[in-house]
Protein backbone atom coordinates (compact mmCIF):
# COMPACT_ATOMS: atom_id res chain seq x y z
CA UNK A 1 0.00 0.00 0.00
CA UNK A 2 2.80 2.69 1.03
CA UNK A 3 6.17 1.70 -0.15
CA UNK A 4 9.11 3.97 0.30
CA UNK A 5 12.35 3.23 -1.86
CA UNK A 6 15.89 4.60 -0.99
CA UNK A 7 13.85 7.86 -0.05
CA UNK A 8 16.14 10.95 1.20
CA UNK A 9 14.64 14.04 1.79
CA UNK A 10 16.78 17.53 2.39
CA UNK A 11 14.99 20.66 2.64
CA UNK A 12 16.10 23.94 0.53
CA UNK A 13 18.76 25.51 2.96
CA UNK A 14 19.36 22.78 4.93
CA UNK A 15 22.07 21.00 5.86
CA UNK A 16 21.26 18.25 7.58
CA UNK A 17 18.27 15.58 5.69
CA UNK A 18 15.46 15.47 7.03
CA UNK A 19 15.44 11.75 6.21
CA UNK A 20 18.10 9.58 5.32
CA UNK A 21 17.85 6.28 2.43
CA UNK A 22 14.24 5.13 4.20
CA UNK A 23 13.32 2.33 2.70
CA UNK A 24 10.03 0.52 4.20
CA UNK A 25 6.87 -1.20 3.00
CA UNK A 26 3.48 -0.79 4.68
CA UNK A 27 0.97 -3.95 3.50
CA UNK A 28 -2.36 -2.68 2.96
CA UNK A 29 -4.58 -3.22 6.39
CA UNK A 30 -1.94 -2.88 8.68
CA UNK A 31 -1.80 -0.53 11.52
CA UNK A 32 1.63 1.05 12.18
CA UNK A 33 2.77 3.55 14.45
CA UNK A 34 5.55 5.89 13.88
CA UNK A 35 7.33 6.76 16.88
CA UNK A 36 10.44 9.26 16.97
CA UNK A 37 11.51 12.36 19.31
CA UNK A 38 10.91 15.75 17.31
CA UNK A 39 12.59 16.47 14.54
CA UNK A 40 13.16 12.88 13.70
CA UNK A 41 11.39 12.85 10.22
CA UNK A 42 7.91 11.76 10.99
CA UNK A 43 6.44 15.00 9.75
CA UNK A 44 8.27 14.52 6.69
CA UNK A 45 7.37 11.20 6.37
CA UNK A 46 3.81 11.88 6.48
CA UNK A 47 4.26 15.21 3.86
CA UNK A 48 5.54 12.60 1.38
CA UNK A 49 2.53 10.14 1.51
CA UNK A 50 0.36 13.11 0.91
CA UNK A 51 2.98 14.40 -1.65
CA UNK A 52 2.42 18.09 -0.01
CA UNK A 53 7.01 17.09 -0.36
CA UNK A 54 8.53 15.44 -3.30
CA UNK A 55 11.53 13.39 -2.22
CA UNK A 56 15.14 14.71 -2.61
CA UNK A 57 15.68 11.29 -3.95
CA UNK A 58 14.32 7.86 -4.04
CA UNK A 59 10.93 6.87 -4.64
CA UNK A 60 7.21 7.05 -2.63
CA UNK A 61 4.75 4.59 -3.91
CA UNK A 62 1.54 4.47 -2.55
CA UNK A 63 -1.41 2.26 -3.59
CA UNK A 64 0.80 1.02 -7.04
CA UNK A 65 1.45 4.73 -8.02
CA UNK A 66 4.78 6.41 -8.12
CA UNK A 67 4.48 9.69 -6.90
CA UNK A 68 7.25 11.63 -8.35
CA UNK A 69 4.98 10.63 -11.64
CA UNK A 70 2.07 12.22 -10.47
CA UNK A 71 0.63 15.09 -12.25
CA UNK A 72 -0.26 17.72 -10.19
CA UNK A 73 -3.48 17.51 -11.92
CA UNK A 74 -3.85 14.11 -10.70
CA UNK A 75 -3.22 15.08 -6.72
CA UNK A 76 -6.89 15.76 -5.62
CA UNK A 77 -7.51 12.34 -6.72
CA UNK A 78 -4.42 11.18 -4.87
CA UNK A 79 -5.59 12.66 -1.86
CA UNK A 80 -8.78 11.00 -2.12
CA UNK A 81 -7.45 7.80 -1.17
CA UNK A 82 -6.06 9.17 2.38
CA UNK A 83 -7.80 10.38 4.87
CA UNK A 84 -6.19 12.67 7.56
CA UNK A 85 -6.24 13.60 11.17
CA UNK A 86 -4.27 15.55 13.21
CA UNK A 87 -3.85 16.58 16.89
CA UNK A 88 -5.33 20.34 16.70
CA UNK A 89 -8.42 18.54 14.82
CA UNK A 90 -9.17 21.12 12.25
CA UNK A 91 -12.84 21.46 12.26
CA UNK A 92 -14.30 24.66 10.93
CA UNK A 93 -15.97 26.93 13.65
CA UNK A 94 -18.68 28.14 11.84
CA UNK A 95 -19.92 24.77 11.01
CA UNK A 96 -22.14 21.95 12.94
CA UNK A 97 -20.72 18.79 13.18
CA UNK A 98 -22.94 17.39 10.37
CA UNK A 99 -21.73 20.15 7.98
CA UNK A 100 -18.03 19.76 8.48
CA UNK A 101 -18.53 16.22 7.95
CA UNK A 102 -20.63 17.06 4.40
CA UNK A 103 -17.99 19.75 3.88
CA UNK A 104 -15.41 17.01 2.79
CA UNK A 105 -18.07 15.23 0.66
CA UNK A 106 -19.25 18.36 -0.91
CA UNK A 107 -16.12 20.20 -2.52
CA UNK A 108 -15.15 16.82 -4.00
CA UNK A 109 -18.30 17.67 -5.91
CA UNK A 110 -20.12 14.30 -4.05
CA UNK A 111 -24.13 14.07 -4.77
CA UNK A 112 -26.76 15.88 -2.70
CA UNK A 113 -28.29 12.05 -2.21
CA UNK A 114 -25.30 10.17 -1.10
CA UNK A 115 -24.03 12.97 1.40
CA UNK A 116 -27.82 12.39 3.13
CA UNK A 117 -26.60 9.11 3.08
CA UNK A 118 -23.11 8.54 4.41
CA UNK A 119 -22.42 11.13 6.88
CA UNK A 120 -24.80 10.02 9.60
CA UNK A 121 -23.57 6.71 8.96
CA UNK A 122 -20.48 7.92 9.67
CA UNK A 123 -21.21 9.70 12.54
CA UNK A 124 -23.01 6.79 13.80
CA UNK A 125 -19.47 5.25 13.48
CA UNK A 126 -17.89 7.24 15.26
CA UNK A 127 -20.22 7.43 18.37
CA UNK A 128 -21.42 10.67 17.43
CA UNK A 129 -25.13 9.79 16.29
CA UNK A 130 -27.77 12.53 17.79
CA UNK A 131 -24.80 15.33 17.63
CA UNK A 132 -25.17 16.20 14.47
CA UNK A 133 -26.16 19.79 14.94
CA UNK A 134 -23.72 20.74 17.60
CA UNK A 135 -21.00 23.57 16.59
CA UNK A 136 -17.41 22.37 17.29
CA UNK A 137 -16.77 24.49 20.36
CA UNK A 138 -20.13 23.09 22.12
CA UNK A 139 -17.80 19.27 22.34
CA UNK A 140 -15.17 18.27 24.11
CA UNK A 141 -11.60 17.69 22.92
CA UNK A 142 -12.62 13.76 22.27
CA UNK A 143 -16.22 14.33 20.16
CA UNK A 144 -13.84 17.30 18.23
CA UNK A 145 -11.52 14.30 17.58
CA UNK A 146 -14.37 11.74 16.47
CA UNK A 147 -16.14 15.05 13.73
CA UNK A 148 -12.37 14.81 12.66
CA UNK A 149 -11.59 11.23 12.18
CA UNK A 150 -15.49 11.25 10.56
CA UNK A 151 -14.56 13.64 8.36
CA UNK A 152 -11.56 11.84 7.52
CA UNK A 153 -13.15 8.70 6.66
CA UNK A 154 -16.56 9.37 5.29
CA UNK A 155 -15.12 9.74 1.85
CA UNK A 156 -14.06 5.37 2.91
CA UNK A 157 -9.69 6.08 2.01
CA UNK A 158 -7.91 3.16 1.54
CA UNK A 159 -5.05 5.02 4.23
CA UNK A 160 -5.81 7.22 7.24
CA UNK A 161 -2.99 8.89 8.31
CA UNK A 162 -3.05 10.43 12.11
CA UNK A 163 -0.77 12.86 13.03
CA UNK A 164 -0.60 12.57 16.86
CA UNK A 165 -4.63 12.09 17.52
CA UNK A 166 -4.79 11.72 21.19
CA UNK A 167 -1.80 14.25 21.48
CA UNK A 168 -4.47 17.12 22.91
CA UNK A 169 -6.74 14.38 24.85
CA UNK A 170 -6.46 12.56 28.30
CA UNK A 171 -5.34 9.15 28.61
CA UNK A 172 -8.96 8.01 28.79
CA UNK A 173 -10.67 9.88 25.46
CA UNK A 174 -7.27 8.33 23.80
CA UNK A 175 -7.94 5.21 24.71
CA UNK A 176 -11.89 5.71 23.00
CA UNK A 177 -10.10 7.55 19.75
CA UNK A 178 -7.74 4.50 20.10
CA UNK A 179 -10.64 1.86 19.87
CA UNK A 180 -12.20 3.75 17.06
CA UNK A 181 -9.04 3.60 14.37
CA UNK A 182 -8.98 0.38 15.65
CA UNK A 183 -12.44 0.00 14.34
CA UNK A 184 -11.48 1.56 11.10
CA UNK A 185 -8.39 -0.51 10.65
CA UNK A 186 -10.67 -3.58 10.93
CA UNK A 187 -12.68 -2.30 7.96
CA UNK A 188 -9.20 -2.83 6.03
CA UNK A 189 -7.94 0.47 6.07
CA UNK A 190 -4.49 0.85 6.26
CA UNK A 191 -3.75 3.05 9.30
CA UNK A 192 -0.65 5.61 9.99
CA UNK A 193 -0.43 6.56 13.12
CA UNK A 194 2.06 9.52 14.37
CA UNK A 195 2.40 9.30 18.34
CA UNK A 196 4.43 10.06 21.41
CA UNK A 197 2.28 8.49 23.60
CA UNK A 198 4.21 5.23 24.98
CA UNK A 199 1.10 3.81 26.70
CA UNK A 200 -0.88 2.99 23.74
CA UNK A 201 1.65 1.60 21.97
CA UNK A 202 2.53 -0.69 25.16
CA UNK A 203 -1.43 -1.47 24.83
CA UNK A 204 -1.90 -1.56 21.08
CA UNK A 205 1.09 -4.21 20.18
CA UNK A 206 1.06 -3.24 16.58
CA UNK A 207 3.96 -3.05 13.68
CA UNK A 208 6.40 0.31 15.44
CA UNK A 209 8.39 2.14 13.07
CA UNK A 210 11.11 4.50 15.10
CA UNK A 211 12.87 7.28 13.05
CA UNK A 212 16.00 9.25 14.78
CA UNK A 213 17.20 12.05 13.24
CA UNK A 214 15.50 10.70 9.57
CA UNK A 215 16.95 7.10 9.94
CA UNK A 216 14.83 4.44 10.71
CA UNK A 217 16.38 2.57 13.47
CA UNK A 218 13.59 0.32 14.27
CA UNK A 219 10.88 -1.68 12.34
CA UNK A 220 9.14 -4.02 14.80
CA UNK A 221 6.06 -5.75 13.78
CA UNK A 222 4.67 -6.22 17.56
CA UNK A 223 6.94 -3.53 19.22
CA UNK A 224 6.62 -1.35 22.10
CA UNK A 225 7.46 2.17 22.89
CA UNK A 226 11.07 3.16 24.21
CA UNK A 227 14.63 1.29 23.51
CA UNK A 228 14.72 -1.87 22.92
CA UNK A 229 18.07 -2.72 23.45
CA UNK B 1 -20.44 22.01 -8.61
CA UNK B 2 -22.62 23.61 -6.41
CA UNK B 3 -23.99 26.85 -7.64
CA UNK B 4 -25.27 27.87 -4.24
CA UNK B 5 -22.11 27.09 -2.18
CA UNK B 6 -20.18 29.17 -5.25
CA UNK B 7 -22.34 32.01 -4.57
CA UNK B 8 -22.31 32.09 -0.80
CA UNK B 9 -18.22 31.90 -1.21
CA UNK B 10 -18.44 34.78 -3.01
CA UNK B 11 -20.80 36.90 -1.30
CA UNK B 12 -18.52 36.02 1.86
CA UNK B 13 -15.61 36.94 0.41
CA UNK B 14 -16.75 40.27 -0.92
CA UNK B 15 -18.44 41.28 2.69
CA UNK B 16 -15.17 40.18 4.24
CA UNK B 17 -12.71 43.03 2.34
CA UNK B 18 -14.73 45.12 1.49
CA UNK B 19 -12.63 48.11 1.83
CA UNK B 20 -10.49 46.44 -0.24
CA UNK B 21 -13.25 45.34 -3.08
CA UNK B 22 -14.12 48.77 -3.05
CA UNK B 23 -10.51 50.12 -3.51
CA UNK B 24 -10.35 47.26 -6.55
CA UNK B 25 -13.48 48.77 -8.27
CA UNK B 26 -12.56 52.09 -8.05
CA UNK B 27 -9.14 52.01 -9.21
CA UNK B 28 -10.60 49.65 -12.30
CA UNK B 29 -12.89 52.08 -12.90
CA UNK B 30 -10.84 54.89 -13.12
CA UNK B 31 -8.32 52.82 -14.90
CA UNK B 32 -11.21 51.61 -17.33
CA UNK B 33 -12.28 55.43 -17.72
CA UNK B 34 -9.19 56.47 -18.61
CA UNK B 35 -8.74 53.77 -21.59
CA UNK B 36 -12.33 54.54 -22.54
CA UNK B 37 -11.68 58.52 -23.13
CA UNK B 38 -8.14 57.37 -24.87
CA UNK B 39 -10.63 55.55 -27.04
CA UNK B 40 -13.07 57.62 -27.40
CA UNK B 41 -11.20 60.39 -28.23
CA UNK B 42 -9.56 58.48 -30.97
CA UNK B 43 -12.65 57.85 -32.43
CA UNK B 44 -13.32 61.42 -32.27
CA UNK B 45 -10.28 62.23 -34.22
CA UNK B 46 -11.10 59.82 -36.76
CA UNK B 47 -14.41 61.22 -37.19
CA UNK B 48 -12.88 64.67 -37.97
CA UNK B 49 -10.85 63.49 -40.28
CA UNK B 50 -13.39 62.42 -42.08
CA UNK B 51 -15.79 65.62 -41.61
CA UNK B 52 -12.84 68.04 -42.53
CA UNK B 53 -10.52 65.85 -44.88
CA UNK B 54 -13.62 65.48 -46.96
CA UNK B 55 -13.62 69.31 -47.20
CA UNK B 56 -10.05 70.57 -47.67
CA UNK B 57 -8.40 71.35 -50.59
CA UNK B 58 -5.24 72.21 -51.74
CA UNK B 59 -5.18 75.63 -53.51
CA UNK B 60 -3.01 76.78 -56.43
CA UNK B 61 -2.73 80.68 -56.32
CA UNK B 62 -2.02 82.39 -59.52
CA UNK B 63 -0.16 85.83 -60.03
CA UNK B 64 -1.94 88.97 -60.07
CA UNK B 65 -0.96 92.36 -61.02
CA UNK B 66 0.54 92.97 -58.04
CA UNK B 67 2.76 90.53 -57.28
CA UNK B 68 4.80 90.72 -60.50
CA UNK B 69 8.39 90.43 -60.19
CA UNK B 70 7.62 89.65 -55.90
CA UNK B 71 7.66 86.22 -56.78
CA UNK B 72 9.97 84.11 -58.91
CA UNK B 73 7.21 82.68 -61.02
CA UNK B 74 5.50 85.63 -61.71
CA UNK B 75 7.10 87.35 -64.11
CA UNK B 76 3.71 88.52 -65.56
CA UNK B 77 0.47 88.39 -64.18
CA UNK B 78 -0.69 85.40 -65.03
CA UNK B 79 -2.21 84.34 -68.82
CA UNK B 80 -4.04 81.95 -70.12
CA UNK B 81 -1.59 80.00 -71.80
CA UNK B 82 -0.22 79.41 -68.02
CA UNK B 83 -3.24 78.84 -66.78
CA UNK B 84 -4.37 76.19 -69.24
CA UNK B 85 -0.74 74.74 -68.99
CA UNK B 86 -1.12 74.58 -64.91
CA UNK B 87 -5.01 73.05 -65.21
CA UNK B 88 -3.18 70.22 -68.00
CA UNK B 89 -1.06 69.73 -65.31
CA UNK B 90 -2.91 69.68 -62.28
CA UNK B 91 -5.60 66.64 -64.06
CA UNK B 92 -2.29 64.92 -65.37
CA UNK B 93 -1.29 64.65 -61.50
CA UNK B 94 -1.97 61.28 -59.53
CA UNK B 95 -4.43 61.49 -56.76
CA UNK B 96 -6.34 64.59 -57.79
CA UNK B 97 -9.81 64.07 -57.95
CA UNK B 98 -11.67 67.42 -59.00
CA UNK B 99 -9.94 70.85 -60.39
CA UNK B 100 -11.89 73.82 -59.98
CA UNK B 101 -11.00 77.34 -61.22
CA UNK B 102 -11.99 80.57 -58.74
CA UNK B 103 -11.44 83.86 -60.39
CA UNK B 104 -10.66 87.17 -58.87
CA UNK B 105 -14.17 88.28 -58.76
CA UNK B 106 -15.48 85.43 -57.28
CA UNK B 107 -12.59 85.07 -54.50
CA UNK B 108 -13.75 88.86 -54.05
CA UNK B 109 -17.17 87.74 -53.13
CA UNK B 110 -16.33 84.44 -50.59
CA UNK B 111 -13.62 87.30 -49.10
CA UNK B 112 -16.43 89.76 -49.11
CA UNK B 113 -18.82 87.22 -47.39
CA UNK B 114 -16.64 85.66 -44.93
CA UNK B 115 -15.05 88.50 -43.30
CA UNK B 116 -17.54 91.14 -43.73
CA UNK B 117 -17.84 94.39 -41.81
CA UNK B 118 -13.91 94.00 -41.21
CA UNK B 119 -12.26 97.32 -41.81
CA UNK B 120 -9.88 94.60 -44.18
CA UNK B 121 -12.82 93.52 -46.51
CA UNK B 122 -14.14 97.12 -46.77
CA UNK B 123 -10.43 98.46 -48.13
CA UNK B 124 -9.51 95.72 -50.47
CA UNK B 125 -10.68 95.66 -53.99
CA UNK B 126 -11.13 92.73 -56.84
CA UNK B 127 -7.85 93.32 -57.97
CA UNK B 128 -6.00 92.07 -54.62
CA UNK B 129 -8.06 89.17 -54.76
CA UNK B 130 -6.24 86.01 -57.04
CA UNK B 131 -7.34 83.56 -59.26
CA UNK B 132 -6.58 80.07 -58.47
CA UNK B 133 -7.46 76.66 -58.89
CA UNK B 134 -8.99 74.29 -56.15
CA UNK B 135 -8.05 70.67 -56.31
CA UNK B 136 -9.71 68.11 -54.27
CA UNK B 137 -7.22 65.14 -53.72
CA UNK B 138 -8.54 61.25 -53.14
CA UNK B 139 -6.46 61.64 -50.09
CA UNK B 140 -5.53 64.76 -48.30
CA UNK B 141 -1.85 63.55 -47.13
CA UNK B 142 -1.12 63.66 -50.76
CA UNK B 143 -0.71 66.97 -51.29
CA UNK B 144 3.27 67.31 -51.26
CA UNK B 145 2.28 65.97 -54.66
CA UNK B 146 0.80 68.68 -56.32
CA UNK B 147 2.88 70.89 -55.08
CA UNK B 148 5.83 69.10 -56.77
CA UNK B 149 3.76 69.13 -59.73
CA UNK B 150 3.09 72.88 -60.14
CA UNK B 151 4.96 74.29 -57.70
CA UNK B 152 7.23 75.64 -59.90
CA UNK B 153 5.32 76.40 -63.41
CA UNK B 154 5.17 79.80 -64.48
CA UNK B 155 2.27 81.92 -63.07
CA UNK B 156 1.94 80.37 -59.67
CA UNK B 157 2.48 82.44 -56.72
CA UNK B 158 1.73 79.51 -53.94
CA UNK B 159 0.36 76.55 -53.46
CA UNK B 160 -1.11 76.01 -50.31
CA UNK B 161 -2.49 73.10 -48.35
CA UNK B 162 -5.34 73.70 -45.98
CA UNK B 163 -4.86 70.43 -43.85
CA UNK B 164 -1.60 72.16 -42.34
CA UNK B 165 -3.96 74.27 -40.88
CA UNK B 166 -5.73 71.35 -39.11
CA UNK B 167 -2.78 70.13 -37.93
CA UNK B 168 -2.27 71.43 -34.27
CA UNK B 169 -6.03 70.80 -33.54
CA UNK B 170 -5.20 66.89 -34.48
CA UNK B 171 -1.89 67.34 -32.83
CA UNK B 172 -3.80 68.34 -29.40
CA UNK B 173 -6.25 65.74 -29.60
CA UNK B 174 -3.54 63.06 -30.03
CA UNK B 175 -1.71 64.44 -27.45
CA UNK B 176 -4.77 64.12 -25.09
CA UNK B 177 -5.67 60.51 -26.05
CA UNK B 178 -2.11 59.50 -25.62
CA UNK B 179 -2.37 61.11 -21.64
CA UNK B 180 -5.23 58.70 -21.22
CA UNK B 181 -4.20 55.72 -22.47
CA UNK B 182 -0.93 55.77 -20.50
CA UNK B 183 -2.76 56.85 -17.41
CA UNK B 184 -4.79 53.86 -17.59
CA UNK B 185 -2.34 51.74 -18.34
CA UNK B 186 -0.60 53.55 -14.99
CA UNK B 187 -3.99 52.79 -13.45
CA UNK B 188 -4.40 49.13 -14.64
CA UNK B 189 -1.33 48.58 -12.58
CA UNK B 190 -2.14 50.14 -9.46
CA UNK B 191 -5.38 47.81 -9.66
CA UNK B 192 -3.69 44.91 -10.52
CA UNK B 193 -1.48 45.30 -7.30
CA UNK B 194 -5.06 46.12 -5.58
CA UNK B 195 -6.23 42.81 -6.54
CA UNK B 196 -3.40 40.81 -6.22
CA UNK B 197 -3.28 42.76 -2.32
CA UNK B 198 -7.02 41.67 -1.95
CA UNK B 199 -7.38 38.00 -3.50
CA UNK B 200 -4.44 37.45 -0.74
CA UNK B 201 -5.61 38.45 2.24
CA UNK B 202 -8.93 36.67 1.14
CA UNK B 203 -7.04 33.56 0.44
CA UNK B 204 -5.42 33.86 4.36
CA UNK B 205 -8.81 34.56 5.77
CA UNK B 206 -10.05 31.48 4.52
CA UNK B 207 -6.53 29.21 4.75
CA UNK B 208 -8.87 27.06 7.14
CA UNK B 209 -11.07 25.80 4.56
CA UNK B 210 -8.81 25.80 1.56
CA UNK B 211 -6.23 23.41 3.83
CA UNK B 212 -9.30 21.22 4.52
CA UNK B 213 -10.28 20.93 1.01
CA UNK B 214 -6.53 20.34 -0.37
CA UNK B 215 -6.69 17.37 2.05
CA UNK B 216 -9.54 15.77 1.46
CA UNK B 217 -8.93 16.08 -2.45
CA UNK B 218 -10.93 18.78 -3.63
CA UNK B 219 -9.86 19.66 -6.97
CA UNK B 220 -8.33 23.20 -7.84
CA UNK B 221 -10.46 24.12 -9.64
CA UNK B 222 -13.04 23.77 -6.94
CA UNK B 223 -10.63 25.50 -4.68
CA UNK B 224 -9.74 28.55 -6.34
CA UNK B 225 -12.72 29.29 -8.26
CA UNK B 226 -15.08 31.59 -5.40
CA UNK B 227 -11.72 33.52 -5.55
CA UNK B 228 -11.82 33.95 -8.74
CA UNK B 229 -14.73 34.78 -9.24
CA UNK B 230 -14.59 36.93 -7.15
CA UNK B 231 -12.04 38.88 -8.86
CA UNK B 232 -14.18 38.42 -11.58
CA UNK B 233 -17.10 40.36 -9.93
CA UNK B 234 -14.98 43.29 -8.76
CA UNK B 235 -13.70 43.82 -12.00
CA UNK B 236 -17.29 43.88 -13.69
CA UNK B 237 -18.21 46.48 -11.27
CA UNK B 238 -15.43 48.77 -11.90
CA UNK B 239 -16.38 48.23 -15.83
CA UNK B 240 -20.00 49.05 -15.49
CA UNK B 241 -18.58 52.07 -13.19
CA UNK B 242 -16.87 53.11 -15.73
CA UNK B 243 -19.35 52.47 -18.61
CA UNK B 244 -21.62 54.44 -16.86
CA UNK B 245 -19.30 57.37 -16.00
CA UNK B 246 -18.81 57.47 -19.74
CA UNK B 247 -21.89 57.75 -21.06
CA UNK B 248 -22.79 60.26 -18.49
CA UNK B 249 -19.96 62.68 -19.62
CA UNK B 250 -20.86 61.79 -23.43
CA UNK B 251 -24.70 62.84 -22.51
CA UNK B 252 -24.36 65.64 -20.02
CA UNK B 253 -21.21 67.02 -20.36
CA UNK B 254 -20.60 67.14 -24.13
CA UNK B 255 -23.69 67.08 -25.40
CA UNK B 256 -25.53 69.37 -23.43
CA UNK B 257 -22.55 71.73 -22.02
CA UNK B 258 -20.09 71.31 -24.82
CA UNK B 259 -21.33 70.76 -28.32
CA UNK B 260 -23.71 74.11 -28.11
CA UNK B 261 -20.65 76.28 -27.49
CA UNK B 262 -18.13 74.35 -30.36
CA UNK B 263 -20.22 74.03 -33.18
CA UNK B 264 -18.02 73.72 -35.67
CA UNK B 265 -16.78 70.45 -34.17
CA UNK B 266 -18.26 67.56 -35.51
CA UNK B 267 -18.97 65.45 -32.17
CA UNK B 268 -19.15 61.41 -32.20
CA UNK B 269 -22.18 59.85 -31.65
CA UNK B 270 -23.59 56.74 -29.81
CA UNK B 271 -22.07 54.06 -31.98
CA UNK B 272 -18.52 53.73 -30.49
CA UNK B 273 -19.97 53.11 -27.18
CA UNK B 274 -21.50 49.45 -29.11
CA UNK B 275 -18.31 48.36 -28.66
CA UNK B 276 -16.36 50.11 -26.25
CA UNK B 277 -18.81 49.71 -23.60
CA UNK B 278 -18.29 45.74 -23.65
CA UNK B 279 -14.49 46.08 -24.61
CA UNK B 280 -14.26 47.65 -20.77
CA UNK B 281 -16.14 44.94 -19.33
CA UNK B 282 -14.21 42.24 -20.84
CA UNK B 283 -11.15 44.07 -20.00
CA UNK B 284 -12.27 44.76 -16.43
CA UNK B 285 -13.23 41.16 -15.50
CA UNK B 286 -10.45 39.43 -17.78
CA UNK B 287 -7.33 41.96 -15.92
CA UNK B 288 -9.10 40.83 -12.20
CA UNK B 289 -9.51 37.38 -12.89
CA UNK B 290 -5.56 37.39 -14.41
CA UNK B 291 -4.85 38.97 -11.23
CA UNK B 292 -6.39 36.49 -8.86
CA UNK B 293 -4.97 33.47 -10.90
CA UNK B 294 -1.32 35.12 -10.55
CA UNK B 295 -1.80 35.84 -6.70
CA UNK B 296 -3.32 32.25 -6.39
CA UNK B 297 -0.40 30.40 -8.17
CA UNK B 298 1.65 32.31 -5.39
CA UNK B 299 -0.63 32.34 -2.30
CA UNK B 300 -2.94 28.76 -2.50
CA UNK B 301 -0.34 26.17 -4.13
CA UNK B 302 -1.29 22.41 -3.72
Amino acid sequence: MIRFENVSKTYPNQARPALREMSLEIERGEFVFVIGSSGSGKSTFMRLILREERPTTGRVVVAGKDLNKLSNWKLPHHRRLIGTVFQDFRLLPNKTVYQNVAFALEVIGRPKGQIVKVVPEVLELVGLAGKEERMPNELSGGEQQRVAVARAFVNRPMILIADEPTGNLDPETSVGIMKLLDRINRTGTTVVMVTHDQAIVNQMRKRVLELDQGTLVRDQARGVYGYVR
Amino acid sequence: MRVQYVLQEIGQGLRRNLTMVIAVIVSTAVALVMLGSGLLMWQQTLHMQDYWYGKVEVSVFMCNQEEVGKYPNCQTAITDAQKQTIHDTLIRTPHVQTVTYENQLQAFQHYQQMEAGSALAQDSTVNDMQDSFRVKLDDPNNANIVEGAVGGLPGVQSVQDEQQLLKPLFTFIHIAEYTAVSVAAIMLVLAFLLIFNTVRLSAFSRRRETGIMRLVGASNFYIQMPFLLEGAVAGLAGGVAASVILIGVKAFFINHVVAPHLASVQFIGWSPFAWIVPSLLIVGVLMSVLASAFTLRKYLRV
